[in-house]
């Protein structure tokens, strides 16, 4: 188990953020969305500009996150880490943001199975494109966690 | 009465017919393969059996000459790293199951009464004592100095006879980027990683604590990672397969189509002598133009070679992203003439063929004539995924991994999703 953790190599910034926000808990989403059911059938019972925006979302998802987590978000065993149920998506909006924003190195456990790769570091992303892709991520895959603002974005990456 | 004569011819024919389909393993033995194959699609007259079932994720496997299977897995579970497995009622499967060591890993091989384990970041081994099938306690370090690596970490390992070790070091890098697997990032020219990385190097195998830096040689360059790689003791040569590189169509939209990207490069049988270079990161090989090319972060603009005109070419092309994991020339005496002294290949599956369906997942045969390919490659065994197509890797239930062959002849499958142990057989006439 010592050699398990030696290889899990998080920045340091991302080291102190999964100390201080592992016990943050997966704040489920509270209204009429079944918690089974995919946000994007939702969408569809709603107002044009919200189905516009789920579409939105999935182009940054095909764009730079299908390849290695799948279009179904279930990764790819023993490399990258799914995004479904039980996964660290329901985690605290401060550490996804970080991930996506300075990537992911290393080993580590999701659902007890255990992944080891490197996730490149995504700057280039908009503030609005780091919202809706989490967004996204948060509401699909069996996930219906609260959608993340673009205000929280920017006052993460420091009004970047 | 007329009810109960219909009921008796139907249990008869239903006996017979299950007779029919338990075919004997190993007649001999009365060793009864699976009713279903364990699953498996295999050419008339092979048949298989579920050897041992979710044993962890299963990586590569060892035979001992008294059958006595060792198999590594890619994370300790219960309490060791390696599984030793002894069939000691002798009806063909696993009874007697033992987890063992610390280290956890990939490459594993039976030499001279020890076992050889390849960790990610260490090769140790551990000695046999006859009629015991728990290795020692204690290992031994043969090879040390492994950097840690998140991509392409595994050390997968094959013996010449002369007394030689021949080892993996992937290359931490899909194609030595500046930022690796990041869009508009230019490739290091010249890749520092080949250095330590992206190549295989060669070891004394008896030798204790051998540095890769120091005491290592780089026997052979320019390959991205192979997981498969096994010494031919017919033709006394390295072969081994390579993972090709990933992405070209995610990171160069202008000059390559998703479906072009799906399908290159091609995954490379590789015939490896000494002072070999494959190429990478500044070649691919491109299975339609059957050359190596350019690659795109060296300058590449997906047709012309430059540099790459002098990269040696594989023996044989597969399609791309079909992930070879082990490699196997079959000496048996079980199987049918044709398959003597060809390779079997595992091909793990794809995961980056995406909008086209994953490929791969399946044990591929390629008959051999005089060291080289005699004859196209043929899907040897298929059905492990257990799905009628693989969107996404996770659809598959089992992906087959390791190769081994056993003393009487039989081809053992590992599966390193749901920790399967194949037993294919040969009983046709």
């Amino acid at each position: 188990m010592k050699r398990i953790f030696n290889q899990v190599i998080f920045s340091a910034l991302l080291g102190m953020f999964f100390i201080s926000c592992q016990s943050s808990g997966e704040k489920k989403k509270t209204g009429t969305v079944n918690s089974d059911q995919p946000a994007a059938e939702t969408a569809n019972n709603q107002p044009v500009q919200a189905a516009e925006k789920v579409h939105q979302e999935n182009a940054v998802y095909k764009k730079y996150c299908l390849v290695c987590h799948q279009a179904d978000g279930s990764g790819v065993p023993g490399m990258y880490p799914p995004l479904g149920k039980g996964s660290w998506t329901g985690k605290d909006p401060k550490e996804l943001v970080l991930i996506l924003t300075n990537g992911l190195k290393g080993k580590v456990e999701v659902n007890g199975e255990f992944y080891n790769s490197e996730m490149p570091a995504q700057p280039q992303l908009t503030d609005e494109e780091i919202a809706d892709v989490l967004s996204y991520i948060r509401s699909n895959f069996g996930n219906s966690f609260d959608p993340i603002d673009v205000e929280l974005v920017k006052k993460i990456r420091g009004g970047k | 009465m007329k009810k109960l004569a219909f009921l008796i011819i139907t249990l008869a024919l239903w006996g017979a017919c299950q007779l029919n389909s338990n075919k004997n393993l190993n007649s001999a033995k009365g060793i009864v393969s699976d009713k279903d194959n364990a699953g498996l699609k295999l050419p008339d007259g092979f048949s298989a059996l579920v050897y041992a079932d979710n044993i962890g994720h299963a990586r590569h496997m060892a035979i001992n000459s008294n059958g006595d299977v060792y198999v590594s897995l890619s994370n300790v579970k219960d309490g060791g790293g390696m599984v030793c497995l002894r069939d000691s009622n002798k009806d063909g499967r696993a009874d007697i199951i033992k987890y063992h060591g610390i280290y956890d890993g990939t490459g594993i091989k039976i030499r001279n009464g020890y076992v050889y384990f390849g960790a990610d970041t260490v090769i140790v081994r551990y000695k046999l004592t006859e009629g015991e099938l728990v290795p020692s306690e204690t290992p031994e370090v043969i090879a040390e100095g492994f950097t840690a690596q998140s991509q392409h970490a595994t050390k997968p390992f094959t013996f010449d006879e002369d007394g030689f070790m021949y080892v993996t070091v992937g290359a931490p890098s899909n194609a030595c980027q500046v930022q690796d697997r990041t869009k508009g990032s230019p490739g290091i020219d010249p890749c520092p990683i080949l250095e330590l990385h992206g190549g295989i190097w060669r070891f004394r195998a008896a030798l204790l604590n051998q540095d890769q830096a120091k005491e290592g040689y780089r026997y052979a360059t320019g390959i991205r990672n192979a997981v498969a790689i096994t010494w031919n003791n017919v033709e006394n040569k390295l072969y081994a397969l390579q993972h090709g590189r990933d992405q070209l169509g995610q990171f160069y939209p202008d000059l390559y189509t998703d479906e072009q990207s799906a399908k290159l490069p091609a995954e490379e049988f590789l015939s490896v002598n000494d002072g070999s270079d494959f190429g990478w990161p500044y070649c691919y090989y491109d299975p339609v133009q059957k050359k190596k090319v350019l690659a795109p972060e060296y300058g590449g603009d997906g047709i012309k070679a430059g540099r790459c005109s002098n990269a040696e070419n594989p023996i044989m092309a597969f399609p791309a992203h079909t992930a070879p994991n082990d490699l196997l020339f079959y000496t048996g005496s079980m199987f049918p003439e044709r398959y003597r002294n060809g390779a079997f290949i595992a091909f793990h599956g794809s995961w980056n063929r995406n909008p086209l369906p994953q490929e791969g997942y399946y044990v591929a045969f390629v008959p051999f004539k005089g060291g080289v390919p005699s004859g196209d490659w043929e899907i040897f065994a298929n059905g492990f995924a257990g799905v009628g197509e693989v969107k996404s890797p996770a659809d598959a239930k089992h992906r087959p991994c390791g190769l081994a062959q056993a003393p009487d002849g039989s081809l053992f499958v590992s599966d390193d999703a749901n920790g399967r142990i194949y037993r294919i057989a040969y009983n046709g006439q």
